[in-house]
């Protein structure tokens, strides 16, 4: 699976990834997540707002802080 | 990396504490000022007007349903909507400057093009909630009305300005796939009720931060002497709608994003009261800066007083919310209300770091005409409400 945070470094973006990174320890799936803070590439997504959730490669969220359950869901749809 | 930077944090400590003459009178003055100004913040502006208004933004940012207003911002939005929209729409998309840039860039590339994009580039930082309110509450409701309003109007004249230049070349390469829009977050709360929650959310803001006025304006008297009254009642009725209308997990989302802000926000606005006090003082003291070279510089609200402000302010970095103590020690200082004005526009828009960010998204060219057209948009602002200001 593949899971990209973006966001250009604010503590929001930051929450997502922490957030993210719980959910999979908890779920016990392995992922390549990476956090984009390069504003171009966060713009080749299409999103307004970060933060922002992509899970291979569908934009999940954007401009909000998604709950942990809501994380949890979109991750076993992908798996 | 982290390594390396708390090391270069230690060594500036010690070299501060190596250096800096202590046993100096200025300089034990301006230690003194900067707590001094810190207790200000502390005692005047922490509990009634930053706290409640970090709830306010805390709600926008989760309450606040932001695909309608991204709809004008689209590849497909109305040319002319489009700018008003983007002048005045960073009061609900850009809650706190570190979302202007990405949103930015999406306006720029996928959306509506250079002209909005630009537009709301130059007004987000400036009419962000916590930005309007800070600064209507320290500086007095005049500048912070003049910043809003001289954001606004400025910001559409700018954006006019740089579809005109460059707009043609601009459209070719416009993705026309548009924007994804919010995913997941669905309102079900009809828009009559959020209204209210938030009016009556500004109404405990605005009334509890009424200020004394002459006993013969009889109606500001006595709203000022029922300001508990009207904030309790008030408080009261938000309680219930809170209660009634609002399910526990937003009301969670709610407070954490709320505590988010205040834990990004409150340590840089600790830290800039500490520098703006010592450098500057509060109002009628002196920091280690001394007054007349403020006077000197950007003192009266002539040409150069303007422009030397806006110039400064466009180079200078704020950190969120900031702009607001220096500005307070600068006036304290003998800066004029014009080149204050200016120092407020140019200021959170532009910074060095930023200008960095805007030339990777629109090219050298581009962004040094808009940093050119900030500086003089900002100085024109100054010298137009220095001269209303009077002073």
């Amino acid at each position: 699976m593949e899971i990209r945070v973006l966001g250009p470094g604010c503590p929001r973006c930051h929450e997502v990834e922490r957030r993210t990174l719980n959910v999979l320890a908890e779920l016990n799936v392995g992922a390549d997540v990476q956090k984009i803070s390069d504003i171009k590439k966060i713009v080749e997504y299409g999103i307004i707002g970060t933060p922002g959730l992509v899970i291979n490669g569908k934009v999940k969220c954007s401009g909000r802080i998604p709950r942990p359950e809501e994380i949890k869901a979109w991750i076993q749809e992908e798996k | 990396m982290s390594d390396k930077k708390t090391a270069l944090i230690l060594f500036l400590v010690f070299l501060a504490a190596y250096f800096i003459p202590f046993s100096r009178t200025t300089v034990q003055n301006a230690v003194l000022e900067s707590l001094l100004m810190l207790q200000e913040y502390a005692r005047q502006h922490v509990l009634l007007c930053l706290i409640p208004a970090f709830f306010i933004a805390g709600a926008i940012a989760v309450f606040v349903s932001k695909d309608s207003v991204i709809k004008y911002l689209g590849p497909k939005a109305n040319k002319i909507l489009s700018y008003g929209v983007a002048s005045v729409s960073g009061t609900v998309l850009a809650v706190c400057s570190c979302t202007v840039l990405p949103l930015f860039a999406g306006i720029y590339t996928r959306g509506a093009g250079i002209g909005p994009a630009t537009a709301f580039l130059y007004s987000g930082p400036a009419i962000n909630v916590l930005a309007i309110i800070l600064t209507g509450k320290v500086l007095g409701w005049q500048i912070g009305l003049a910043r809003a309003v001289g954001a606004v109007v400025f910001s559409v004249v700018i954006g006019l300005l740089m579809q005109a230049f460059f707009g043609r070349k601009g459209r070719d390469d416009r993705d026309e796939s548009g924007f994804v829009t919010d995913h997941g977050a669905k309102e079900d709360r009809p828009l009559w009720k959020t209204a209210i929650y938030f009016a009556v959310m500004i109404g405990i803001l605005v009334f509890i931060n009424w200020g004394r006025s002459d006993p013969s304006l009889a109606v500001w008297y006595w709203i000022y002497r029922a300001k508990w009254v009207i904030g309790g009642l008030l408080a009261i009725g938000l309680a219930g709608m809170i209660l009634r209308w609002f399910k526990k997990d937003e009301l969670k989302e709610w407070t954490s994003s709320t505590w988010g802000f205040a834990k990004q926000i409150f340590p840089l606005l600790f830290g800039g009261v500490l520098v703006a006090g010592f450098l500057l003082g509060r109002p009628g003291h002196e920091g280690i800066v001394p007054s007349d070279w403020v006077a000197r510089l950007v003192g009266g609200n002539g040409l150069s007083a303007n422009l030397f402000a806006s110039v400064a302010g466009a180079f200078m970095y704020f950190a969120t919310l900031t702009e607001v103590p220096i500005l307070q020690g600068l006036l304290g200082s003998g800066m004029g209300q014009g080149p204050a004005l200016a120092l407020l526009l140019a200021g959170p828009a532009l910074s060095l770091p930023s200008m960095l960010v805007i030339r990777s998204v629109l090219g050298t060219k581009k962004t040094v005409v808009y940093i050119v057209l900030v500086v003089i948009m900002a100085t024109m602002t100054g010298m137009i409400y220095g001269a209303l200001a009077g002073s």
